[in-house]
């Protein structure tokens, strides 16, 4: 099973339309997209406009691959579940988001190796291909890296902020 | 009933100020949804010592923490004015009712309220940036960060001596 996610900020026609006809050109009858809302009619692709939460979270379990806008929720929802992610981020040249902040986030996680990125469609195309060849993505632990749990906890404890053996006060 | 009671009460609110109501600070947990609510999930391992309330914008995400008090405030992620009223006098109110020690938020808006709220009731406040801010703080991060008590970025390209401090990220 492979999931296709936008979220819920305006249309991401073109990361629906590059996978709808993936789908159609390897017979893939099992993508599933969750599209946002969107005109664009897909012939080879199962969709649905919204999901809630609760749904996602399993659209995402069961998927072999996610495929997504660069939204946090997504990424780091497939990241804890181990899934492998190939992200394409909205543009806002295109009338996909406010701002190009997802084209800096995507760029980020693809330094860190992370996670898959597509700027183009015919890069999508090309990352869709090789995905299945891709090694399995480690499961994230459950919670944020112990040094932030640590500096929030003393603060909450202590109101003080510590840093490296050296204490702040705010 | 819903008015401003945060302004009109915060002399008799500072009877309500930390720790005087039994031996576990109470924490309240604010995010809009999307990865403003996974971000949040993933630091709450820091409020175990806690009585930990939290506040969001879907009535789904209530399953994902059965065990704690949990409110619901309107979405008024796109700033439009009557949605951050609606949110604004939503969240007085819930601050009201809860009385926290501390408020925690990992953005948006509704975030931006409560640690604003918050901070003016005498809680002590903590905002930590989204991670998917990797160029510059979100506009309400830059906003709020300076009147949180505890500001962090999870870039350590992004901290700066007066905060946002750096100290590690949610992944």
């Amino acid at each position: 099973m492979i999931f296709a996610t936008v979220g819920t900020q305006g249309q991401f026609d073109r990361l629906i339309r590059t996978v709808d006809e993936w789908a159609g050109a390897q017979g893939r009858t099992d993508v599933f997209a969750q599209t946002g809302p969107s005109d664009y009619h897909s012939e080879h692709i199962r969709t649905q406009r919204f999901i809630d939460p609760t749904e996602f979270r399993k659209r995402v379990e069961a998927a072999s691959v996610v495929i997504s806008h660069a939204g946090m929720g997504s990424i780091i929802t497939a990241l804890e579940l181990g899934k492998k992610i190939i992200v394409m981020p909205r543009r806002a040249s295109l009338g996909e988001h406010r701002n190009d902040h997802q084209l800096a986030t995507a760029k980020r996680f693809a330094e860190q190796g992370r996670i898959m990125v597509a700027f183009t469609e015919q890069e999508l195309l090309g990352k869709l291909d090789q995905v299945q060849a891709v090694a399995e993505t480690e499961r994230l632990s459950a919670q944020a890296s112990p040094s932030l749990i640590s500096t929030i906890r003393t603060f909450i404890g202590t109101g003080r902020i510590r840093f490296e053996n050296r204490d702040v006060s705010p | 009933m819903l008015g401003s009671p945060v302004f009109r009460g915060k002399a008799l609110l500072n009877n309500g100020t930390p720790q005087s109501h039994g031996v576990r600070p109470k924490l309240l947990a604010v995010s809009s949804g999307g990865g403003h609510w996974v971000q949040l999930l993933r630091i709450r391992h820091a409020f175990e010592d806690c009585e930990v309330t939290f506040v969001t914008v879907h009535e789904s995400y209530r399953a994902q923490v059965p065990d704690h008090k949990f409110y619901l405030v309107n979405d008024a992620n796109r700033w439009t004015k009557i949605g951050l009223l609606k949110a604004a006098r939503r969240i007085a109110w819930i601050l009201w009712n809860e009385k926290p020690d501390i408020v925690v938020s990992t953005g948006a808006a509704p975030g931006y309220l409560a640690v604003r709220f918050g901070r003016m009731m005498g809680a002590r406040t903590i905002w930590l940036d989204s991670i998917a801010n990797v160029e510059q703080l979100s506009m309400s991060g830059n906003q709020i960060g300076r009147c949180a008590d505890l500001w962090l970025t999870q870039w350590p390209h992004l901290a700066r001596p007066d905060g946002p401090h750096y100290t590690g990220s949610v992944l």
